[in-house]
C-alpha cells in the first residue's frame, strides 16, 4: 500500500516535567518497514517518548531524526494511533476517517480512500455509525483506518489495545500484524504488554524505571504474519523481557501506591 | 440472624425524571381554569387581574386590528438584530479568549469587569450615544447578549478535549481546519446552551428598552396599557411575550436536536 520508507533515529533524547526527569539520553532506531516496540514499567516515559517522536512534545535535549523517502500519496508521514482512540463524537465513522483527507484531496479521491481503508479494517458496514454506537474494538479499528487513510510512512501507536478487553485485544493484535506487514510501514509501538511486544516487535526496547533509559534492545527477526506467541522461542523472549522489567515494575507500583 | 427468602426486591427505582408533555399542558390549563373560576366567582378582583377570557378577547381584538403585528414586528426586528449582533461578536471574542494567550487575560478582565453591570442602567447612556431611535435599543440588547455569549463560548472551547486538538495537529491539520472541524463543533453544545440564556436576556432587555423610549414594540404597548389602567391589554401583551419566549425555546430545542444529534 505504501511506497514510503523512512528510518527514525532517536538521538540522545532527554525530558523532564517540572524538574522530574522522565527520559534520560535515549538512543534508538526504528528501521524502515520494521516495528520498534517500547516496553517498560508504568511511568518510565514510553508515551512521553512517543509524543516527542510525533512532534507533539519538545524534548529538553536530543532530537528525533527522520530519513528516507515518502510517497507522493502520503499525506502525513508520522501518523499516530491513540490509546483513547481520539475520535470526534460528532462525526460518523466515515467522517472521522475522512478528517485528515478532506482539505487535501479532491472529494472523489477522498471518498475512494475512505471506502478502501474501511474495507481493509472491516468497517464498511459501519460507515454511517456514530463512534458512541461502536464497541471499544471497533472504535480502535476506526483509529487505525484513519491512520492508514493518510498512507503514513510511520505509524506511532500509543498502547492502542490497552483500553480493550482481552478477547478484542487478541483479535486486533492479529489484524495489526497483518495490516502493518502488508503496508510495510515503519512502526513505533508503545505497550506495557509483553505478549503484544513479542507478537509485533522486530525490535523491542526495554526502558528502565524513571528516569527512562534504554536497558536492553531485543531483536526478533521473524515475519509478523507467521508468529504465534505460544511458540517456545517467543515465550522465552517474553520471559526474558519480564525478567528485565519485573523489579522495576514492582518498584513503580510501590511508588504509585505511596504517592 | 435474619432469614432471607423470596424474590430479590428491585431497588433501583426513582432518580430518573421523565418529561410528560401531557402533564405540562394539563398543569397550565388547570391553572388558567382555576384563575378563570376564581374571577367568575368574584374571588379575584378583575380590575387588578382580568380573567383569561378577557385577555383572550383583548388579544383577538389586537390581532383583528393589526395592532399586535405592528408592535410585534418592531420588537422582533430589534430582537433579531440585537441578538445576532451580540451573538456573532460574543462567539468571535469567546473563541479568541478560549484559544489565544494574547486574548485570554485581557478578554477575561474586560468581560469580568463589565458583565455584572445591569445593562438596562446603560440605556440612558446609549440614548445619548446612539439617539432615542433603534440604535440605543439594539446596542442594549447586543451588549446584554454579548457577555454571556463570550463566557459560554470560552467555556465551551476550554471544554474541548485537548487530546482531540493534539490529534488534529498530529494529523497535520491546519489551524483553520482544527478550529472549524474540532474546536467549534466541540464547543457547540456550550454555545447552544448559552443561546437559551441569551434569548431570555434579550427579551427582558428588549421590553425594558422599549419601555424607556419607544412608540412601537411590545414593551411600549405594555407600558401604555399600564398607564391607562387597561389591564386586559397589559396582560395580553405579557401573554404575547410569554408565547414569544416559548416559540424561541422551541426553535432552539429543534436546533439543538438537529445540530447535536450525535449526542
Amino acid at each position: 500500500m505504501s511506497a514510503s520508507s523512512i528510518r527514525l533515529s532517536i538521538q540522545g533524547v532527554s525530558h523532564s516535567y517540572a524538574g522530574l526527569q522522565v527520559l534520560d539520553s535515549i538512543n534508538l532506531t526504528a528501521d524502515p518497514g520494521r516495528v520498534l516496540v517500547l516496553v517498560g514499567p508504568s511511568g518510565c516515559g514510553k508515551s512521553t517518548l512517543l509524543a516527542i517522536i510525533a512532534g507533539l512534545l519538545r524534548p529538553n535535549a536530543g532530537a528525533v531524526l527522520q530519513e528516507g523517502t515518502v510517497a507522493d500519496d502520503c499525506l502525513n508521514p508520522l501518523t499516530p494511533v491513540f490509546q483513547d482512540f481520539a475520535l470526534l463524537p460528532w462525526r460518523s465513522v466515515a467522517g472521522n476517517v475522512a478528517l485528515p483527507l478532506e482539505d487535501r484531496l479532491p472529494r472523489a479521491e477522498c471518498n475512494a480512500r475512505v471506502a478502501e481503508v474501511l474495507a481493509l479494517t472491516g468497517l464498511s458496514d459501519f460507515a454511517g455509525a456514530w463512534p458512541k454506537q461502536l464497541s471499544g474494538g471497533m472504535r480502535q479499528r476506526v483509529g487505525i483506518a484513519r491512520a492508514l487513510a493518510v498512507r503514513p510512512a510511520c505509524l506511532l501507536m500509543d498502547e492502542p489495545l490497552s483500553a480493550l478487553d482481552a478477547q478484542t485485544r487478541l483479535l486486533l493484535l492479529d489484524e495489526f500484524a497483518t495490516l502493518i506487514e502488508r503496508a510495510g510501514t515503519t512502526t513505533v509501538y508503545v505497550t506495557h504488554n509483553l505478549n503484544e511486544a513479542v507478537r509485533l516487535g522486530h525490535r523491542v526496547a526495554v526502558l528502565s524505571r524513571r528516569p527512562g533509559r534504554v536497558r536492553a534492545v531485543v531483536e526478533i527477526d521473524r515475519p509478523l504474519a507467521s508468529r504465534d506467541p505460544a511458540e517456545p522461542e517467543l515465550r522465552r523472549i517474553e520471559a526474558g523481557l519480564w525478567d528485565m522489567i519485573r523489579s522495576d515494575a514492582a518498584a513503580a507500583e510501590r511508588e504509585r501506591v505511596l504517592a | 440472624m435474619r432469614k432471607l427468602s423470596g424474590a430479590v426486591p428491585f431497588r433501583a427505582s426513582g432518580f430518573a425524571p421523565r418529561l410528560v408533555p401531557l402533564a405540562a399542558v394539563a398543569t397550565l390549563l388547570g391553572l388558567v381554569g382555576l384563575w378563570q373560576a376564581g374571577a367568575s366567582a368574584g374571588l379575584i378582583p378583575t380590575l387588578l387581574l382580568p380573567p383569561p377570557v378577557s385577555i383572550v378577547r383583548a388579544l383577538a381584538a389586537l390581532i383583528g386590528s393589526g395592532e399586535l403585528w405592528r408592535h410585534l414586528g418592531a420588537s422582533l426586528q430589534r430582537l433579531a438584530v440585537g441578538w445576532v449582533l451580540g451573538t456573532v461578536c460574543g462567539v468571535l471574542v469567546g473563541v479568541a479568549v478560549g484559544l489565544f494567550t494574547l486574548a485570554r487575560s485581557p478578554g477575561m478582565a474586560v468581560v469580568s469587569a463589565l458583565y455584572p453591570i445591569p445593562k438596562i442602567a446603560l440605556v440612558p447612556l446609549f440614548i445619548i450615544w446612539f439617539g432615542i431611535g433603534e440604535g440605543s435599543k439594539i446596542a442594549t440588547l447586543a451588549l446584554g447578549v454579548f457577555f454571556p455569549t463570550v463566557l459560554n463560548t470560552a467555556s465551551g472551547v476550554d471544554g474541548v478535549p485537548r487530546g482531540l486538538i493534539r490529534m488534529g495537529q498530529a494529523f497535520g491539520l491546519s489551524r483553520g481546519a482544527i478550529l472549524r472541524k474540532i474546536v467549534l463543533p466541540g464547543a457547540l453544545p456550550a454555545i447552544l446552551g448559552g443561546f437559551r440564556v441569551t434569548t431570555g436576556i434579550a427579551i427582558i432587555l428588549l421590553v425594558a428598552a422599549e419601555m424607556i423610549g419607544a412608540e412601537r414594540g411590545i414593551g411600549a404597548f405594555v407600558l401604555q396599557a399600564g398607564n391607562l389602567y387597561d389591564t386586559d391589554n397589559l396582560l395580553a401583551g405579557i401573554v404575547v411575550l410569554s408565547l414569544l419566549g416559548l416559540t424561541v425555546a422551541g426553535v432552539l430545542g429543534r436546533l439543538e436536536r438537529w445540530l447535536l444529534g450525535w449526542r
